[in-house]
């Protein structure tokens, strides 16, 4: 067992009678937020990021989540993301992308 | 199916552990009830928690912050106001930002905290109380380690370690050397506030001196063995940019300070004059979390649970920031501060709708400008560990700026970006 939960929104869980679990869902939505506050710091609160950092705020989910990969894989070259992306797992990768992709690009 | 890590029998513990029984299913639908939450110290950590307790609750809990000082100044780039590329305005923020998220900014100060009764009582002379309280109190200077030192002797000799006047006087002191003076910087034995940082001031005066004042020296005393945060990558820029100005000597403690003759001598009994003179105490979490009986080891740090950022002895009181015994690997940085702040406020709106706090995640980016325009960094990811209950380095998430210079460049505007990214998480 691993404490890596981060799931993407639509996952939400099952008690074990197979019913939607409210608690479970609300807890899934947060963790999502949760680990995407680990962004914040560079990429900004809501993914609008200041000066020569990058926004990710209303990207496609699929964008985010491969290029994270790619910094991860070291198939895309980095200052800093390749360390910091061996951080998070495929899930939390998922998860932290769908949440910017939520959020509202800056105009 | 269910990716979530922890089973639905483990978060029943946890609900009879503390969690009221039986409000998991009970609030589940209805995100948000109150609660109060005080928020000692607006810096990086505290700032931060009153901003994301707000935003997490959706407003539902209440939150006021406790802060002495009427505009944020910030640690981080204070040394480029040292060497003279930045000014303290560029660093300063206002509190309004906060106010506008619903945070009751109150500038005071607190003299007590009391767990028992759940208040905190201000120095104006009234008091709040809470459900749970968030303090962050920063740093407080050992003084008593160094023989002639003293708040006072700090109008002589700064510390420049927590930004704002000390900052300017140890610039204007600079600026007043004469060309071909010599500065002291005297760098205490880990743990301290921000590793790299004595390192980042080496470099920040030593390109004022070879910019401006070209025949003057830099010292630096290391009380440390080594350098303590990227070594490798300080020295190869002290060696290839400042080696006609910087004399780096470690395992050098100052022991004792002689404030009108400008002389440290260190515990071996070396003397060392200079014409300015900054001494870096050695550091302990500030007064208030001592009194508040928050400090746990070896009389100089508080310990947490790293899963909600609570004091291990004071219940309903988490601590941040610097104040912190920190866990393996984890830097006492303004970046990891707002980590923690984040992973409080988490805790406390998962606690406050009845439901488990969620094992947290939190990463650290330091930047070092070497000069005006050039920075490096060091950067990790920590997780949640259940077994050892403390956060630990996700294996290969960590790491330094590679040794390619033009990278450098890049970085140190990605450095001036994160600096006003991360203030606008904080404050904005």
């Amino acid at each position: 067992m691993n404490y890596t939960l981060l799931v993407a929104g639509a996952m939400v869980g099952l008690s074990a009678s197979g019913v939607v679990d409210p608690a479970w869902a609300q807890a899934d939505a947060n963790a999502a937020r949760y680990v995407a506050a680990n962004c914040a710091n560079c990429h900004g609160t809501t993914g609008v990021a200041k000066g020569a950092m990058h926004s990710l705020a209303g990207q496609s989910k699929e964008r985010l989540a491969e290029t994270t990969r790619a910094f991860r894989d070291g198939k895309r070259p980095a200052t800093v993301m390749h360390q910091i992306a061996k951080g998070y797992t495929d899930q939390q990768i998922d998860a932290i992308a769908e949440h910017f992709s939520n959020q509202k690009a800056a105009r | 199916m269910s990716t979530r890590a922890f089973s639905r029998r483990e978060v029943l513990k946890f609900s009879a552990a503390g969690v009221a029984a039986g409000a998991l299913g009970a609030c589940a639908s209805t995100p948000g009830s109150k609660g109060k939450v005080v928020v000692v110290g607006g810096g990086w950590g505290g700032a931060t928690a009153a901003k994301y307790t707000r935003l997490w609750s959706d407003g539902a809990i209440d939150v006021t912050l406790i802060e002495p000082n009427r505009s944020f100044v910030s640690c981080p780039i204070s040394n480029l106001v040292i060497g003279g590329s930045r000014t303290i305005e560029q660093l300063t923020t206002s509190y309004d930002g906060l106010r506008k998220h619903g945070v009751n900014v109150v500038h005071d100060t607190v003299t007590a905290i009391d767990a028992d009764k759940k208040q905190v009582r201000l120095a104006s002379g009234g008091s709040l109380s809470f459900d749970r309280a968030v303090v962050s109190p920063g740093i407080e200077f050992m003084y008593d380690q160094v023989k002639g030192m003293s708040a006072a002797a700090t109008e002589t000799i700064p510390h420049a370690w927590k930004a704002g006047p000390q900052t300017l006087l140890l610039r204007r002191q600079l600026e007043a050397m004469a060309d071909g003076g010599v500065v002291v910087l005297s760098v205490p034995l880990a743990p301290y506030r921000c590793p790299p940082g004595p390192y980042e001031r080496a470099c920040q005066i030593a390109h004022y001196l070879k910019t401006r004042k070209p025949k003057s020296k830099l010292i630096v005393l290391d009380a440390n063995p080594q350098v303590t945060s990227k070594g490798p990558l300080f020295t190869r820029v002290w060696k290839e940019d400042y080696a006609d100005i910087v004399d780096y000597r470690a395992n050098m403690a100052v022991a004792e300070v002689d404030v009108k003759g400008k002389r440290f001598t260190t515990s071996l009994g070396d003397n060392v004059t200079g014409d300015v003179l900054n001494l870096i105490p050695p550091q302990r979490a500030a007064d208030i979390a001592r009194d508040a009986g928050l400090i746990t080891a070896n009389n100089r740090w508080c310990e947490v649970d790293w899963l909600t950022m609570e004091s291990v002895k004071v219940k309903n009181v988490h601590v941040l920031g610097d104040a912190t015994l920190s866990a393996p690997l984890m830097p006492k940085s303004g970046h990891m501060a707002n980590q923690h702040a984040k992973a409080a406020a988490a805790a406390i709106v998962e606690v406050m709708n009845g439901r488990p706090p969620v094992p947290p995640m939190m990463a650290n980016t330091c930047y070092s400008f070497i000069d005006d325009k050039n920075a490096i960094h060091v950067a990790s990811v920590h997780r949640w560990v259940a077994e050892k209950k403390t956060m630990e380095v996700v294996a290969g998430a960590s790491g330094v700026s590679g040794p390619d210079r033009a990278q450098w460049a890049f970085e140190g505007q990605y450095a001036w970006g994160w600096a006003q990214t991360v203030w606008a998480d904080m404050l904005a």
